[in-house]
């Protein structure tokens, strides 16, 4: 098989099954270099079960894993080799310092030499308080060294399961910009998971959505919210509109919602052409509105959430 | 391999598990000491006199007293039989079997210890050592490093055998110094009698040899070791697959007390001969005084207790190698 050097990160047909119960199935997506993945979920749709495959954890009942080309079941210590990870809260050695958990890790990687361990601690700021005993740590602290022990081994792709957990605004974004920064400056490949919408929306390249064991969709962030625009028409004669507008090859979605009104969903930079052609068939048209969809209007529309809901209660 | 030793040495000695072990020895040491010297002081006091054969003597009396009771049932009528014939043997050669000196309790303190103090010590040290990993979510860190899973277990049981053999020799050390303040610090080369066998109801003396008491010492260490290890193995593999580690402890203790309470108990229960809680107490071989057990021999423990070291040891292994790390 051909490795794609370009391809850090590459699932095809990912299934794990417990019991009779299919926790996650057919999951396949890439993550290139120097991108920053994000990786949506609602709770419980298996995003911490797919991370965990995703580092050897858990084995998966099917389907592959490579990392930088090589099988993670095949080929375990050459494939998470290149792997920096959190998964789920950094739970570090809490009797030990913080320079001696780094000094664990370090010894369980071959050749980091000492100086590696003060430029990580450097890189996350903690350089003070690196002697102290973890037990005296904020939680902001231990991401911090949770993401040092993470960058220890120089990886090409770091994976990060809901690492803003827990951590105030501040600290969120913090953490933002330095992921960024990590992504373009070193060119590492950034997997991220989590649940705030707000979050990936900022922080990510492109997304996967995930729910109830299955990707629905993967795209980039910016295509998705391209694609996903909803356009406010105010005509009349509303109906006649309608039809017109619906005739584009670029509207995937039109309906009628008060007597003058026409939402349309469609690409934002087709607005004036899709004017044009409404004025080539006669429709006044008295007002244009470009709604921002955020990405969770997207994220409740995939997966089914709350706002569906409310419409069947 | 090296570098895998010395993290779980770190994380040993950082968690003051070893010291928890000290300072429960050195506690205990000078309390023991103190209530053997009382012990021997109060033996004087009743028979009047120093004399060590008086209190020998006043030992067998004591035991012909309980072997015409009533009361006490078959099995134990054998042994103290035995154990009369022993101590008859002792006053025939002119051998004082206490004859005080620390390294006389070093000696009495592992034949003593061995069936419960020490499994419960080994208990302290192994109970959490894979388990303490999961509770505290660290073994998701330990995994996905570029280390087989084989190998970061096996850097945990060496450890657990360092630290074990570590106790015994602070054990030997402390026993030592501390004891040594009141009962002297001589008698290494004095002559300790071995090789009592047993055949059906008569004591077998023709393999009885006199040898000094530091080769006593260490054979008694040595096969204390070695119980040690069985409980430190099968302790090792209780954690592997109890993830909570109160619940490996508690279980831990739980099979070491009662495997010490059954033998006792139910001393003509042949099944009870293949548990390994039951094999712990190997330094009465030395003295000859047999087990409370039927027919079993040295060799025999030895086999049991290796048996259930290995099969914990494959179950341990296998499970930790190919099991989903979920929570």
């Amino acid at each position: 098989m051909k490795t794609n050097h370009n391809i850090v990160l590459s699932v095809e047909d990912l299934g794990k099954k417990i019991g009779k119960r299919d926790i996650v199935h057919h999951i396949s997506f890439d993550v290139k270099e120097g991108e920053i993945f994000g990786f949506l979920g609602p709770n419980g749709a298996g995003k911490t079960t797919t991370i965990r495959m995703l580092v050897g954890l858990i084995k998966p009942t099917s389907g592959t894993v490579r990392i930088c080309g090589h099988s993670l079941s095949a080929d375990f210590m050459n494939a998470i080799r290149h792997v920096g990870c959190i998964v789920e809260n950094p739970e570090l050695y809490l009797y030990l310092s913080g320079r001696e958990n780094l000094e664990q890790f370090a010894r369980m990687l071959p050749d980091i030499p000492s100086e590696r361990i003060d430029e990580v601690v450097d890189l996350v700021e903690l350089t003070p308080r690196i002697d102290d005993l973890v037990k005296t740590y904020s939680l902001g602290m231990r991401q911090r060294l949770g993401i040092a022990q993470a960058l220890l081994g120089n990886p090409k792709l770091l994976i990060l399961d809901e690492p803003t957990n827990g951590l105030d605004p501040a600290g969120i974004r913090e953490l933002r910009n330095f992921i960024r920064r990590l992504a373009k400056e070193k060119g590492i490949s950034v997997f991220i998971s989590s649940h705030i919408l707000h979050e990936v929306q900022l922080m990510c390249d492109r997304v996967a959505i995930i729910n109830q064991g299955t990707i629905v969709q993967t795209a980039a962030v910016q295509d998705l919210m391209q694609q996903e625009t909803l356009v406010e028409w105010d005509l009349k004669p509303a109906t006649d509109g309608r039809d017109r507008l619906g005739q584009l090859p670029y509207v995937s979605r039109v309906e009628l919602r008060e007597p003058s009104k026409v939402i349309a969903q469609m690409p934002r930079d087709k607005i004036a052409e899709a004017n044009a052609h409404l004025a080539g068939g006669d429709i006044q048209v008295s007002g244009i509105r470009a709604h921002h969809p955020t990405l969770e209007d997207i994220f409740l529309e995939l997966t089914g959430g709350p706002a569906h809901d409310e419409t069947h209660l | 391999m090296t570098k895998l030793i010395y993290n779980e040495m770190v994380k040993m000695i950082r968690k003051k598990r070893l010291w928890v072990i000290a300072l429960i020895l050195l506690v205990l040491i000078p309390i023991f000491t103190y209530a053997q010297y009382r012990t021997t002081e109060n033996a004087i006091k009743q028979l009047g006199t120093s004399n060590w054969r008086a209190i020998l003597q006043q030992q067998i009396v004591d035991q012909q007293n309980r072997l015409a009771s009533a009361r006490v049932p078959e099995e134990w009528k054998s042994y103290i039989k035995l154990s009369i014939q022993q101590n008859q043997y002792y006053l025939d050669h002119d051998i004082n079997p206490a004859a005080p000196g620390a390294p006389t309790f070093v000696r009495k303190f592992a034949e003593d210890a061995v069936s419960l103090f020490f499994p419960l010590l080994v208990v302290i040290l192994a109970a959490d050592i894979v388990s303490s990993e999961h509770a505290g979510g660290t073994i998701k860190l330990l995994l996905t490093r570029p280390v087989a899973r084989w190998k970061i277990l096996l850097s945990k049981y060496i450890t657990l055998l360092f630290s074990v053999s570590f106790m015994l020799i602070l054990t030997i050390v402390f026993g030592y110094l501390l004891s040594g303040i009141i009962f002297g610090y001589d008698g290494w080369s004095l002559q300790v009698m071995i090789g009592f066998n047993q055949q059906g109801e008569h004591l077998n003396v023709d393999h009885v040899q006199l040898i000094p008491q530091w080769k006593y010492i260490l054979m008694a260490y040595g096969l204390a070791w070695f119980s040690c290890i069985t409980v430190a193995t099968i302790s090792f593999m209780v954690s592997v697959l109890v993830k909570n580690t109160a619940s490996s402890m508690g279980i831990m203790l739980a099979a070491v007390i009662s495997g010490s309470i059954l033998s006792q108990f139910a001393p003509n229960w042949s099944a009870l001969k293949y548990l390994a809680f039951t094999h712990l107490s190997l330094t009465e071989y030395l003295e000859g005084q047999p087990l409370m057990l039927d027919n079993v021999t040295l060799p025999f423990s030895l086999a049991v207790l290796t048996a259930w070291s290995v099969v914990s040891l494959i179950i341990a292994f296998v499970t930790f190698s190919k099991r989903d790390v979920l929570a």
